[in-house]
């Protein structure tokens, strides 16, 4: 059942509707576990709205196994993803940032008050981003340290490499996960390869993610095997290797490749001068866990993440 | 007046991109002022310049208080002024969204550590901020109720009202935040505008900081006494929004209007047909503290934040 969950009209003519799809049983008990999958919070992630089509594609074509409600809310931010903005057209805002939101607050606030209000009393959410334009990102769960324990049993059936243990923005204050949390639903956040584009086969996995955690729930009446365990990263785990020059970054990894300390990651070169003006060397050896997408460097440019042991 | 380098990097296309302060007189940290953190603060950026001006010609005559520092940064975010955006030219991340900072982490990150180690140390710091939402207010000085604030050296300024705020979830990544935290008293002064030049409101804001420099005792200058500032916890203003309509904003009350309650305060025009669309009221006695600039607004967005009248 598709309901509209907050509208408003825009400057002329046009209206912004925030929609979800409301999967149930036909016959429920009022017992069923419920599980909300949101996407497009970020206009210009898209991967989520292929995961959110083929989730909602499998679960209807085996309907009858479905015994509890599943929520998906594919567009939260339909009109950045329409613009291809990361953030609120007009409002210039990062959606992930107005939670909780306020029904007295402007547009942005008001649509994310209604966004969480509507997803409150769900057992568990999931929220589905794909990096941003700069970095291409390894499968990953990522969650905030003070909910750690309580979601790393759930986090570890989504199917991804990675659960990354970390206070990115994704899951600070003012994210609607951080709210979520504190309202009581376990909230995580998937995070895979980069903006602006799909990849099938991350998002695939993160569908068959979804349906293990469903299976565990009792929402999907079907066992459903994991096919990959996930490494737990905590802060420690993880390095950060940042450009200290500027230019064109030309890398010499593969995304999600095994590095050995030393190895080099890329070079930054002039494009006027045609010379390098920086090779920058694995701090560790580990796995390439984000990669720079994006070719134009200036100082401070996050490259790479290494996942690994320690940098000694 | 001494220049020096606030923070200096390394960009693409641009060259050296280099952050300055500037120092009037010498001795303790007195007073540290700091401008433009966004590319649209233009307003924010002309009142550092007309500070600039007359400081130099109080240092000249000798009127900086012997044994007081003041240093002023314009601008900590030029480059983009000079490409029309509002957030830092390469990733569109917000400087007062990065502090603390991290002397190793991405650009903003940089500039924030690079900047608050500047800015540390000063008795009393003043930032020119602006509001998230577009639009026009009455004067005043904001101060996060961090429980380091005090409203008693926020009136030393003279400005029409000191509002407080209590914390919001980004707030700890602010300048004011992290500067109070620190142990310098720290101010925003909001000066009215934003992205046009308000001559007037830029003239009363130089001198409400002069005024404030004088009564602490770093400078000596003749100024008018100023208001008797009106404290007013943030919590009091009302918001009226755009409820029912979207359209063209014909705004009837400007910042520091005396409304009756049940007054037409704007109407909303529809874009086509020219119809009023919708009539928003004052819902109390009051004075409008803000009025959204925008031509056309969003239905759902804040028209006006309103100063209810204590009736006795
Ligand atoms: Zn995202």
């Amino acid at each position: 059942m598709i309901e509209t969950v907050v509208s408003a009209d825009m400057l002329i003519e046009e209206v912004v509707k925030v929609k979800k799809n409301h999967l149930a049983p036909d016959f429920p008990s009022g017992k069923e576990k419920r599980l909300s999958i949101v996407s497009g919070l970020h206009g210009d992630e898209v991967a989520g709205q292929y995961i959110c089509y083929e989730l909602i594609r499998r679960i209807k074509m085996q309907f009858e196994k479905l015994k509890g409600i599943v929520d998906v809310y594919p567009f939260i931010n339909p009109m950045g993803l329409e613009a291809q903005s990361r953030v609120i057209p007009v409002f210039d805002t990062d959606m992930n940032t107005l939670f909780p939101g306020s029904e007295e607050g402007t547009f942005g606030e008001y649509t994310a008050a209604r966004v969480l209000q509507d997803i409150k009393g769900s057992d568990i959410c999931i929220d589905i981003h794909s990096s941003s334009v700069y970095l291409k990102e390894i499968p990953q769960v990522r969650i905030n340290e003070d909910v750690a324990d309580i979601l790393i049993p759930y986090a570890a059936r989504m199917n991804m490499d990675v659960i990354w243990v970390h206070p990115s923005s994704t899951v600070m204050a003012g994210s609607l996960v951080h709210s979520l949390n504190e309202a009581g639903v376990k909230a995580m956040v998937v995070e895979s390869g980069v903006a602006l584009k799909i990849d099938y086969e991350y998002a695939n996995r993160i569908v068959d993610g979804i349906f293990c955690l469903m299976s565990d729930m009792g929402i999907w009446d079907e066992p459903v095997e994991d096919s990959c365990i996930s490494k737990i990263a905590r802060d420690s785990d993880v390095a950060f290797v940042n450009a200290e020059s500027s230019g064109i970054f030309i890398p010499a990894v593969s995304h999600s490749a095994r590095i050995g300390k030393g190895d080099v990651i890329g070079q930054i070169v002039n494009v006027l001068t045609g010379s390098v003006e920086e090779t920058i060397y694995s701090p560790r050896a580990g796995i390439v866990f984000s990669l720079r997408e994006y070719p134009v460097i200036e100082e401070g440019s996050l490259v790479a993440r290494i996942f690994g042991g320690t940098d000694d | 007046m001494t220049k020096k380098v606030i923070y200096s990097m390394n960009t693409a296309y641009r060259g050296e991109y280099t952050i300055y302060g500037y120092t009037f007189g010498n001795g303790e940290e007195s007073a540290c002022i700091v401008g433009a953190m966004r590319g649209n603060e233009f307003q924010q950026l002309y009142i550092c310049s007309l500070l600039s001006k007359k400081l130099y010609e109080l240092e000249g005559k000798g009127s900086v208080v012997s044994g007081k520092k003041i240093l002023l940064i314009p601008s900590l975010n030029y480059s983009s002024f000079n490409v029309g955006k509002k957030y830092w030219i390469s990733d569109n991340s917000d400087i007062n969204r990065a502090f603390p900072g991290n002397p190793e982490g991405q650009a903003t990150s940089r500039i924030a550590a690079a900047v608050l180690n500047q800015v540390s140390g000063y008795a009393y710091g003043i930032q020119f901020a602006s509001f998230y939402m577009e639009g026009d207010f009455i004067p005043h000085v904001r101060m996060m109720e961090t429980g380091k604030q005090s409203t008693s050296l926020a009136n030393q300024f003279g400005m029409p009202y000191v509002l407080t705020a209590e914390l919001r979830s980004y707030d700890k990544s602010t300048l004011n935040y992290n500067w109070q935290i620190r142990g310098t008293e720290a101010f925003s002064v909001y000066s009215g505008a934003t992205e046009t030049i308000d001559e007037e409101s830029a003239q009363n804001a130089v001198s409400s900081v002069l005024r404030f420099l004088t009564r602490m005792g770093i400078i000596r200058y003749n100024c008018h006494a100023g208001y008797i500032s009106t404290i007013l916890d943030e919590e009091e203003l009302l918001n009226i929004k755009s409820e029912k309509a979207s359209g063209f904003f014909r705004k009837l009350v400007r910042p520091g209007t005396e409304v009756k309650r049940g007054e037409i305060i704007a109407n909303i025009v529809n874009p086509m047909t020219g119809e009023i669309a919708d009539d928003i009221y004052a819902p109390t006695d009051g004075i409008i503290f803000y009025t959204q600039n925008s031509p056309m607004v969003y239905q759902n967005t804040i028209l006006f934040k309103i100063i209810r009248r204590l009736h006795n």
